[in-house]
């Protein structure tokens, strides 16, 4: 299997995202409770939705790895929850800095969304660990996915969890008494969301084709070289299968 | 069924014999009371420090046995003979899990009346918290029969489990402290949200059980 660079993908993710961050700063209004800084939760909902959305994309490829035993859909996986761990870092500084504009702090922990999110991303970081502690390359690849079937089920178990041991401080901007987001907002909402799933897939297939690009190099190394002996390229991270081959 | 009744006979007598768990656990939590006494500098606790506490030194001492639940399989080879018997792998799992909830319901058995005598006032909120802890327990097993049988096969297993465990473990955490809090008050138990709180642990187990039925032959190919 090997995997190309997209071509049109990335094209498309700039313009959705430079679209929508227009819209954000000269279209969309200022909210009236928070002003302007509230014009985070533009790229802070997307990028944590994303996240979030990744981690069960993951699961669900695990779970194809595990029925089918092809080794594309592990290292799918993993390039999913590697995205999705770079974007909850992003999604956390930029909630924190949100919590610091609006309640005064860097941190709040009567807040289950940002609570629940950073449980999910503590269990998400241990996934390299994990990996980099099993040798055998096909015992590696069946451990992931047991681990990324079991976190995805983990996730919603959490905010449940979470949701329910504290008393609503995050804005429900989506559902309220109010009626919830106004149009402006919605649709500036809308296509921000759409541009950060788009550059969300756009680096998963940049990392696929990397991955895949190297394995071919390796390859062709051992095979100028004439050495049979298979290198140590990367011992965390998979490889597509014709790396080891 | 056979299977897994000799399975699990095999590490109640292990354990009977070598009493390497169970001791072990209680030891830990009466050490860790005494930890707590004066990290905190308290004599008596009540309410969400008492559920704190109990809870967390559980959590912990759980996490011993969670580390040591497939050690003997591993060095003695037993993964190799599961795999060479005409035995479902789950047979193994359901022993792990029910071993697993047997050492922790006989650690609690000593480490609950030990937090008791240590810090309370009121013990009468003893009785409806065991039925919070067997939830609990089924939670933590279910969870670390899993990531030990993951841990176990991994390079550096002793860090594996806990770092994985942890954040895995977190709602049994909010659900066990949610529901013992109220019990441990200083003014007698009361039940506020009790239901709430055994939904939620009871969900977890359901939920995690079932993930480790699914997945857990996948853990034993090779």
């Amino acid at each position: 299997m090997s995997f190309r660079a997209p071509r049109i993908l990335p094209v498309l993710t700039v313009a959705t995202l430079t679209a929508g961050f227009a819209l954000v700063f000269f279209w969309t209004p200022n909210e009236a409770d928070q002003g302007f800084i509230q014009k985070i939760f533009y790229l802070h909902v997307p990028l944590a939705s994303c996240a979030l959305i990744g981690f069960i994309v993951a699961a669900v490829q695990a779970i194809l790895h595990l029925r089918t035993g092809l080794p594309k859909w592990d290292v799918r996986a993993y390039v999913s929850i590697h995205i999705s761990v770079i974007f909850g870092v992003a999604a956390l500084l930029t909630g924190a800095i949100w919590a610091k504009a609006s309640w005064g702090k860097w941190w709040v922990w009567d807040e289950p969304t940002l609570v629940s999110f950073l449980i999910v991303f503590l269990l998400y970081c241990t996934y390299y660990p994990l990996r980099y502690a099993i040798e055998d390359r096909e015992r590696q690849a069946r451990y992931a996915s047991v681990f990324a079937i079991m976190a995805g089920a983990f996730v919603p178990l959490n905010f449940i969890a979470v949701r329910l041991a504290e008393t609503l401080v995050h804005p429900r901007v989506f559902a309220t008494s109010e009626g919830g987001l106004p149009a402006k907002m919605m649709f500036t909402f809308l296509v921000c969301f759409a541009g950060m799933a788009l550059l969300w897939e756009t680096l998963v297939r940049f990392e696929l084709a990397a991955k895949s690009s190297r394995a071919r190099i390796g390859r062709l190394r051992r095979a100028l070289e004439g050495d049979d002996v298979a290198t140590a390229s990367s011992r965390i991270a998979p490889l597509p299968r014709e790396a080891s081959g | 069924m056979n299977a897994f009744r000799a399975l699990l006979a095999k590490d109640v007598r292990t354990e009977l014999r070598t009493l390497e768990s169970v001791p072990a656990m209680a030891l830990f939590s009466i050490t860790t009371f005494v930890l707590f006494r004066f990290g905190l500098d308290r004599e008596q606790l009540e309410g969400s420090l008492a559920a704190g506490v109990l809870l967390t030194t559980i959590l912990f001492a759980a996490i011993l046995a969670i580390n040591r639940v497939f050690v003997a399989e591993r060095e003695q080879g037993g993964f190799d003979v599961i795999r060479l018997a005409p035995v479902d792998g789950t047979a193994l799992y359901a022993a792990k899990v029910t071993i697993l909830v047997v050492y922790l319901l006989a650690f609690e058995l000593i480490a609950v009346p030990a937090f008791a005598i240590l810090f309370l006032d009121d013990a009468g909120g003893l009785l409806p918290l065991a039925g919070v802890l067997v939830l609990a327990d089924l939670g933590l097993a279910g969870i670390g029969a899993l990531v030990s049988s993951i841990a176990v096969n991994s390079r550096a297993r002793d860090l594996i489990a806990p770092l994985l465990l942890l954040p895995l473990l977190v709602p049994v955490m909010i659900g066990a402290a949610g529901a013992a809090e109220p019990l441990l008050s200083a003014g007698g138990p009361s039940y506020d949200d009790f239901g709430k709180w055994i939904a939620v642990l009871a969900l977890y187990d359901v939920v995690f059980c079932l993930v480790g039925y699914a997945v857990y032959d996948f853990l034993l190919e090779d």
